[in-house]
């Protein structure tokens, strides 16, 4: 018996980022109190960094390795690469430690008792909390192997990997710790439901194709072998365990509240990398694996865009918290993205590389704004404090305005660009509702964006109103980059959008 | 042995463990029916690998119990935090995070 053979360079990225994750841990053991944040810190920005580079090396690899549970083509590739920029601009925000005076976003020993004497003496000692980073590290290496999955269990492997250390780093933040950790609660509760959904679907359809192999069950639906209902059952299931993740209305219910919750950082890198992971993983699952039975999956998909985009839109509106308003446009946005999947074609995987691209870089930069506009218990994240912004800060709140302007979809900003090619895409594919529902709420969600805008530069600031942090480089960097691939991509899509082209192809 | 059997009580159990989450108030307990579902995905598995002739789901069965044990970990270590600061495990008093 010979041993299986491993591709071992066309999996160094992932490789090298969970090392990365280890290594971090055994610094966490080893390396003293006062030099361990910049360690880390330098640790987990140079393993994304020769990652990416990695992935870059590897560009027009297409093999389908680790004896066939691991696939590495185009969009796989695509989607590590855009996942690793925005893990590289996530770490950025994490390190940033000019607006809690000397400390970071999170609590220094997430185990000490909110309001306790050991928080007090942490704080005062300014122990700075270094575990998000491997954390972290984890957490982007599942996300890189859960779109490049070719198998069900790597696929459910990947999504815990993904899931397990988000729901820890949720919990961590420095103020408003009981909402911090109640998120984490229902963070995890949930996603453990959904990823129980997820394994009894699997387990459905590995018993109609009799493998895990995503070729192979391909081949089984083909050749219509087993009972049909097994595998309706299975590929539904499966489907809640993915759509959860990614947001979509029956399964959203959490996602306001991880959201506000979760330190803004988190949720700055939970919104833009989970969305991207899950619906490469969700692409792959149903163009590779389902692809045989597209028109039993495509009416369920059908319904799920179209009250994704509707319920997300309409409570969006009645929203009164910054963070709560962009969780529930980023439920709108996986609807506007299920639009473009349900149409199976390459022209709909480029929309959907490109538009995950234009929408995380945006969500990015969206939430790092949030985390600047203090009062004294910490963000103020009510839109009433965020009155008259416009005039106390003009910077800060034309670059949150931009951020704005671009998830609602404003020709000449990225948002623009991505809305047009998913909508073309789902036109393309036949599904002419899906695009009047999209352009419709498209409309509606102007509405609200355009609002806070109008909040921010026409009214009178209020007396008391929040104070804008001044940030340190890392934060300044990071929003700057999405300044300018927000209006970059909105202005030459072209090279991204010819990438995206090209990568559009799954390897079978 | 029909292995059909197997496969109902396995849906018996993944439905047993799925109403729990959604009727049960106390983390903990909500949380052990997700190991019921999970526990019942493993039965699943092992009983179609049997059906087919092949090992893919029994290897599948090894996986979970380790991805499970993991999640215990993560999992009892976010609900002792939220115990030991309010005294309390139940998930309805968990709300903070509302409109």
């Amino acid at each position: 018996m010979t041993a299986p053979s491993i591709e071992y360079a066309a999996l160094l990225p992932m490789i090298i980022v969970l090392g990365a994750g280890v290594v971090g841990v055994l610094v966490e053991a080893f390396v003293p109190r006062r030099p361990r944040h910049a360690v880390q810190v330098g640790i987990a920005l140079l393993a994304l960094v020769a990652a990416l580079v990695q992935v870059v090396r590897l560009r027009d690899t297409e093999i389908i390795g680790a004896v066939g549970s691991v696939a590495i083509d185009g969009p796989a590739l695509f989607l590590q690469g855009t996942l690793l920029v925005m893990a590289i601009i996530s770490v950025m925000f994490f390190a940033e430690r000019r607006i809690e005076s000397g400390g970071n976003a999170f609590a220094p020993a997430a185990s000490s008792l909110p309001g306790s004497e050991d928080e007090r003496v942490l704080v005062r000692d300014r122990v700075l909390q270094t575990e998000i980073y491997p954390l972290t590290m984890f957490s982007v290496g599942g996300m890189m192997l859960f779109p490049a999955a070719n198998d069900l269990l790597v696929m459910f492997i990947a999504l815990e990997v993904l899931s397990l250390p988000l729901y820890l780093l949720c919990g961590m933040a420095r103020r408003r710790r009981l909402l911090s950790q109640e998120a984490a609660m229902k963070y995890f509760l949930l996603g453990a439901f959904a990823s129980g959904f997820f394994l009894f679907g699997a387990a459905f359809v590995y018993g109609y194709a009799g493998s895990l192999e995503f070729a192979a069950i391909d081949a089984a639906l083909a050749a219509r072998v087993g009972q049909e209902g097994l595998l309706l059952a299975g590929v539904g299931l499966m489907a809640v365990g993915l759509l959860f993740k990614i947001g979509a209305v029956p399964f959203h219910a959490w996602t306001p509240d991880v959201y506000q919750g979760a330190p803004s950082q988190v949720t700055a890198f939970m919104a833009a990398c989970t969305k991207i992971a899950a619906f490469g993983a969700m692409l792959r699952l149903f163009y590779v694996a389902f692809g045989g039975i597209r028109t039993d999956w495509q009416p369920m998909l059908w319904a799920v865009a179209i009250i994704t985009m509707v319920v997300g839109i309409v409570v969006a509106l009645t929203q009164t918290d910054v963070k709560r308003m962009l969780a529930y446009s980023s439920i709108a946005h996986a609807g506007f993205i299920l639009t473009a999947l349900v149409a199976v074609d390459e022209v709909a995987i480029a929309a959907i590389l490109f538009y995950l691209a234009a929408y995380g870089l945006t969500t990015l930069g969206a939430f790092a704004v949030v985390t600047l506009v203090r009062d004294a218990g910490g963000e103020a994240t009510h839109l009433s404090k965020w009155a008259g912004l416009g005039k106390r800060s003009p910077l800060l709140a034309a670059t949150f305005g931009l951020f704005l302007l671009a998830l609602a979809g404003i020709p000449l900003t990225s948002g623009f660009v991505g809305k047009l090619t998913v909508f073309a895409a789902a036109f393309q594919g036949g599904a002419m509702p899906l695009v009047i529902v999209g352009v419709v709420t498209s409309a509606v969600a102007a509405f609200f964006y355009v609002r806070v805008i109008v909040l921010m530069f026409f009214s009178d600031p209020a007396p008391e109103g929040p104070t804008v942090a001044v940030p340190s480089a890392w934060t300044v960097v990071g929003i700057g980059a999405a300044v300018v691939a927000t209006i970059v991509l909105g202005i030459l899509p072209g090279p991204l959008l010819e990438l995206a082209e090209q990568a559009a192809v799954f390897v079978r | 042995m029909n292995p059909t059997s197997y496969l109902v009580l396995a849906t018996l159990l993944f439905t047993i463990g799925a109403a729990g989450v959604l009727l049960r108030r106390n983390a903990l307990v909500a949380f052990m029916s997700v190991e019921l579902m999970l526990n019942a995905a493993n039965l699943a598995f092992v009983t179609f690998a049997r059906m087919h002739g092949n090992l893919d789901g029994q290897i599948v069965a090894f996986f979970v119990m380790v991805i499970a044990a993991a999640e215990v970990v993560v999992g009892l270590a976010i609900i002792v935090m939220i115990f030991r600061t309010r005294r309390s495990a139940s998930v309805d008093d968990a709300s903070l995070l509302k409109l």
